[in-house]
């Protein structure tokens, strides 16, 4: 293969870059990290998302998450008529797989990418008997798989139905929001796979971040925001039906 | 697939199953107990003095086994000392750890200690050997029982008592509250939650003494208190309709504003809680009691009547109120939060969390209660000098 | 006193100091009939019936009525103290570093072992690729998201190859038409579209658009 010099001088940044990342990847990188320079969220657009289950595979497997729980998932919307309360919802498998077709003329449809709200203010973490999870210094809210009881307790009191208990430890489980990855510098695994960018890991203390700038110049919503949990996953374009 | 309609993908396991229900029963048992024992010993209602003994050893037995079901649930029971060693402040469940403990020793203990020092100091001197041995632990190696100091205990029981019963509200409405307080699930958020605790709790104890003391009395041939029973069955009826009204006005409450859960709610009741709400706990263990409390109440019958009537009511009542345990645990997890779908709960039996660990777990406080009562005999009317009751050195009821 | 004299075996008649109960005159038990120590209850009503009932100044408590209360307390301090003890050996070292919990669980955490990439580390070994793909469709799909999790090959890229995909399960993943998809994005119905002929026969994957004869010039 020649290099020309042009490719050559796209070839050694890209090297040093790529040697960062690879670096990244090691233990010895993490402790440049720090905490009090982040504050992590999500934003998540349904606008985009077309419901291929990449991200649910994705985290699946990076996080190695048991068959039959989720620690995201997708879910598909049939709203019928004007009324929210006229909806059907359907998520096979977690949308793992993607999903079987639809006749057409079934009224308005999209779908919903769903995961750990990363509340500020979360309630699974008021109600944890012994503090296993808890809100880390960057907003990331995590479980302490060595400290769980399994009591279950935090399962309940999540709103949004993210948790679950992992039947090998039996203890409490959710998305970490990859905060074995971002801490390095990489994006999470459900945001790497995602094809169309619905999902895009923010950093909202870092001003450079361009989500800052999305959700600037776009309404978006939180889900059941009458809950005040401080979510800190944001949807853009987000109906009013969905739960 | 076990679901109807939509769930989220993690809500179609339940989470707390069928030890859930036992234990909100078993410490309602307790409080309820307690409260039955205070009547007598703070507000003087003296016909209910021959219950007053076996109340305590009934609510001690029950207390005892109360742990046990949350052992077996939790999935990492070797954790459970973290409770203590790192409560979190803002979690109810936490808070359990000390109430438990505190109601445990500083109250019950205590209380049935200072009653029954008298008793354990004679049975001390009167026997031989590694029962003794037993009975002088359990005396703290102390041997006076001077009026002195038997009044001293009256007095300082008295005051245990005082403090027990905020206590054994306490003990069972933190149970309601860590249900009431879970934002994300309507169907128990609710202020009313602890209060419909404590009521039901009440209701549940007083008619469990109340039975244990009629089979008690009949298993050893005695003749039945007919005053006792019928001061405890009128205090039951007042209990149950406040314990009633309460659960009716959540009821009605819900129905007249049907918020967003309402018709997801609604729907549950009539289908998947059908026979456990509106049959057994309603119909069955609410109605049925009341209505037969209320004729005992206004119609004259004689003892015999009575007596079966007050067997039915306080059968009906315990079954009536583990239905309510049932209904408000394992079925606000039938429902997703989601509004849209229900899912089934598949109980095992055979599994560490299945049917006969239930009723193991029930009958368990039974026989650690046989033994209590054999170490520490509670009957009032048992003939011999070692009598029980407050004062020592004066009869009792015969 | 003259009882003490009589019931020499009764302790508390032979304790005048300790005992602020028993000072009476000797004279009230003197021609009584006491059959057995147990008679003890007797003495105490005889007691009662002359003095009435007894009430000892407040400043007269005994100690010895009320020492099993003081021994009861004790047993709740060493209760206490033990448990203190205990929990300065079985809470975690780390736990409140940060907040209520074990501080070391952040870095624990934070150590878990990667499964994808990300698709910088690709694009510096693959530039050919990177290439094709910058200006096309597929620009922004990163790599891993149709060839899975990679970082074991980045480690040790000559013993680990990924395996060919086959796109007639992977096109069709994000492409396959269903009406919950944004209307702007491209989807087709397979089977009309292709007539069960691999996606590649046309398309290729990492420039998805054909190019057609006008558009070459």
């Amino acid at each position: 293969m020649k290099i020309t010099r042009r490719q050559l001088l796209i070839l050694l940044p890209a090297a040093a870059v790529a040697w960062k990342y690879v670096r990244a990847g090691t233990p010895q990188e993490s402790p440049n990290y720090n905490t009090s320079e982040h504050w992590w969220g999500m934003l998540l657009d349904i606008t985009k998302c077309i419901g291929c289950g990449s991200c649910v595979h994705a985290c699946q497997l990076e996080n190695h998450v048991p068959d039959g729980y989720f620690r995201t998932w997708v879910e598909r919307y049939v709203v019928r008529d004007w009324g929210f309360e006229h909806v059907s919802v359907d998520s096979p498998d977690g949308g793992k797989n993607g999903y079987p077709p639809l006749p057409w003329d079934q009224g308005k449809s999209f779908f919903v990418p769903k995961m750990c709200n990363q509340c500020a203010d979360s309630p699974c973490t008021q109600v944890c008997p012994v503090g296993a999870t808890f809100v880390s210094p960057d907003g990331v809210v995590l479980v302490d798989p060595k400290y769980c009881l399994g009591c279950r307790y935090c399962v309940q009191a999540c709103p949004y139905g993210c948790r679950f208990i992992n039947p090998e430890t039996r203890t409490a489980e959710k998305c970490t929001l990859c905060y074995h990855r971002i801490t390095k510098g990489l994006t999470t695994a459900c945001c790497e796979a995602c094809p169309t960018g619905a999902r895009q890991l923010a950093d909202l203390k870092d001003p450079n971040d361009p989500v800052h700038e999305f959700l600037k110049t776009h309404s978006v919503q939180v889900l059941k925001p009458h809950l005040a949990t401080g979510s800190k996953a944001f949807y853009n374009g987000l109906d009013g039906s969905v739960r | 697939m076990p679901v109807d309609g939509f769930m989220y993908p993690n809500e179609v396991e339940l989470q707390w199953g069928v030890l859930i229900v036992l234990y909100p029963f078993l410490t309602g048992l307790v409080a309820g107990a307690f409260i039955l024992a205070s009547l007598e010993r703070v507000f003087r209602v003296d016909a209910v003095k021959p219950t007053y003994r076996l109340a305590l050893l009934t609510a001690l037995a029950f207390l005892l086994v109360a742990p046990l079901p949350l052992q077996l649930h939790l999935g990492h029971p070797e954790r459970s000392l973290e409770m203590y060693l790192t409560p979190h402040r803002t979690s109810a469940m936490a808070m359990f750890g000390f109430v438990y403990l505190w109601y445990l020793m500083a109250v019950l203990v205590v209380e049935i200690w200072l009653d029954y020092r008298k008793d354990i100091v004679l049975m001390m001197r009167s026997s031989k050997g590694l029962k003794k041995n037993l009975y002088r632990v359990m005396a703290l190696g102390s041997d006076n029982i001077s009026e002195r100091a038997l009044g001293i205990d009256n007095r300082v029981g008295w005051i245990v008592t005082v403090i027990g019963i905020p206590s054994a509200f306490l003990l069972h409405g933190y149970v309601g509250f860590i249900f009431g307080s879970v934002k994300a699930n309507p169907w128990w958020s609710t202020p009313l939650m602890p209060v419909v605790f404590i009521f039901s709790a009440m209701v549940s104890g007083i008619a469990t003494v109340m039975l244990l003391y009629m089979f008690t009395t009949k298993y050893r041939g005695r003749e039945i208190d007919m005053r006792c029973v019928d001061t405890i069955a009128r205090y039951l009826f007042y209990t149950f309709l406040i314990d009633f009204s309460l659960e009716m006005l959540d009821l009605i409450h819900r129905i007249y504003e049907a918020d967003e859960s309402f018709r997801s709610l609604d729907f549950m009741v009539h289908t998947k809680l059908w026979l456990s709400q509106v049959v057994i706990q309603i119909g069955v263990g609410t109605t049925i009691p009341l209505i037969l409390l209320f004729m005992v109440q206004v119609f004259p019958m004689n003892a015999i009547v009575r007596k079966r009537i007050y067997a039915l009511t306080g059968s009906l009542t315990i079954i009536g109120i583990f239905a309510m345990r049932w209904n408000v645990v394992i079925g606000g997890q039938l429902f997703s939060k989601s509004f849209l779908g229900y899912t089934i709960y598949k109980m095992g039996y055979v599994t560490r969390e299945g049917l006969f660990a239930a009723i193991f777990l029930t009958l368990l406080p039974l026989a650690i209660l046989w033994v209590l009562v054999k170490v520490l005999p509670p009957w009032p009317d048992s003939g011999s000098p070692l009598t029980s009751g407050i004062s020592p050195a004066v009869g009792d009821d015969k | 006193m003259k009882c003490a004299q009589s019931h020499p075996d009764v302790p508390w008649l032979t304790e005048p100091c300790r005992s602020s109960l028993f000072q009476l005159p000797s004279e009230a038990c003197v021609g009584r009939t006491v059959d057995r120590l147990d008679g003890l209850w007797e003495i105490v009503g005889l007691i009662k019936e002359t003095y009435g009932p007894f009430q000892p100044p407040a400043a007269m408590i005994a100690y010895k009525d009320v020492q099993h209360l003081f021994r009861l307390a004790t047993v709740f301090v060493i209760g206490f103290v033990l448990f203190l003890i205990l929990r300065a050996f079985l809470v975690p070292k780390s736990f409140g570093q940060f907040g209520h919990y074990r501080g070391d669980a952040l870095q624990e955490i934070a150590a878990r072992p990667i499964s994808y990439a990300g698709h910088e580390v690709c694009e510096a070994c693959h530039t050919d690729v990177f290439d094709l793909k910058k200006h096309g469709r597929h620009a922004r799909v990163a790599c891993e998201s149709c060839h899975g999790p990679l970082e074991n090959h980045v480690d040790d890229p000559g013993n680990v190859v990924p395996a060919k995909l086959d796109t007639a399960l992977l096109c069709v993943r994000c492409h396959e038409s269903i009406p919950a998809k944004p209307m702007d994005f491209p989807q087709v119905n397979t089977a009309e579209h292709s007539a069960e002929l691999p996606c590649e026969t046309c398309h290729k994957p990492h420039s998805p658009r054909i190019e057609t004869e006008e558009k070459k010039k």
